[in-house]
């Protein structure tokens, strides 16, 4: 599989991904 | 009135945007253009004149910005890093910042010294430097986007989440 950071896009949208997927461990988890 | 929390949220804003504004140009700008640069000769314009310059505010703003924040945090520096009840959210983001911190002093100053011939290297360890270079700027480009959604929510966030 390639790397998804070896492109912008690939990179901006795994940002977007671990954003959605912090915010959730926050909401459920450390709230 | 207390100045210090003034005067640390002022420095960490303007040196935060110094270092994040390298990082997007680092990734949108200098990598496709040395590449360009590559195919027809001219990329040692960059790599002697631009990119030594670049990199040393990046990796100093990268410093003073870790040191602004955590004498923005003062009292709160324990409880944001330990992700204590209501400060998960800016606790995550010190976290983020201070794994980009390391990033760019661990990874991508050390191998950036050898791509531009501050430190001696073969072709080969100049080729697995640009590798882990590359990821290692990626990364932080990556991570810059939870770290700013974190630090820089402020009462829209606090309304919208909670957080």
């Amino acid at each position: 599989m390639k790397n998804p950071l070896d492109s912008i896009w690939g990179t901006i949208i795994s940002g977007v991904v671990l954003t959605v997927v912090l915010y959730l461990a926050v909401k459920n988890f450390l709230m | 009135m207390d100045l210090v929390p003034v005067l640390a949220r002022w420095l960490h804003f303007l040196a935060g945007v110094m270092w994040i504004g390298l990082l997007y140009y680092f990734n949108f700008v200098q990598v496709p253009a040395l590449k360009a640069a590559g195919a027809d000769g001219t990329a040692a314009g960059i790599t002697k004149h631009v990119a030594p310059r670049a990199l040393l505010y990046f990796r100093w703003s990268a410093v003073a910005t870790w040191l602004a924040g955590a004498a923005l945090l003062g009292p709160n520096f324990v409880p944001a890093f330990t992700l204590a009840k209501g400060f998960a959210g800016i606790g995550i983001g010190a976290w983020l910042g201070t794994i980009m911190l390391l990033n760019v002093w661990g990874l991508i100053w050390p191998n950036q010294q050898k791509i531009l011939g501050m430190k001696p290297a073969s072709d080969e360890e100049k080729n697995k430097a640009r590798r882990v270079a590359l990821l290692a700027s990626r990364t932080n480009m990556m991570l810059s986007m939870p770290m700013l959604f974190f630090m820089a929510g402020g009462l829209t966030h606090k309304a919208a989440f909670g957080l």
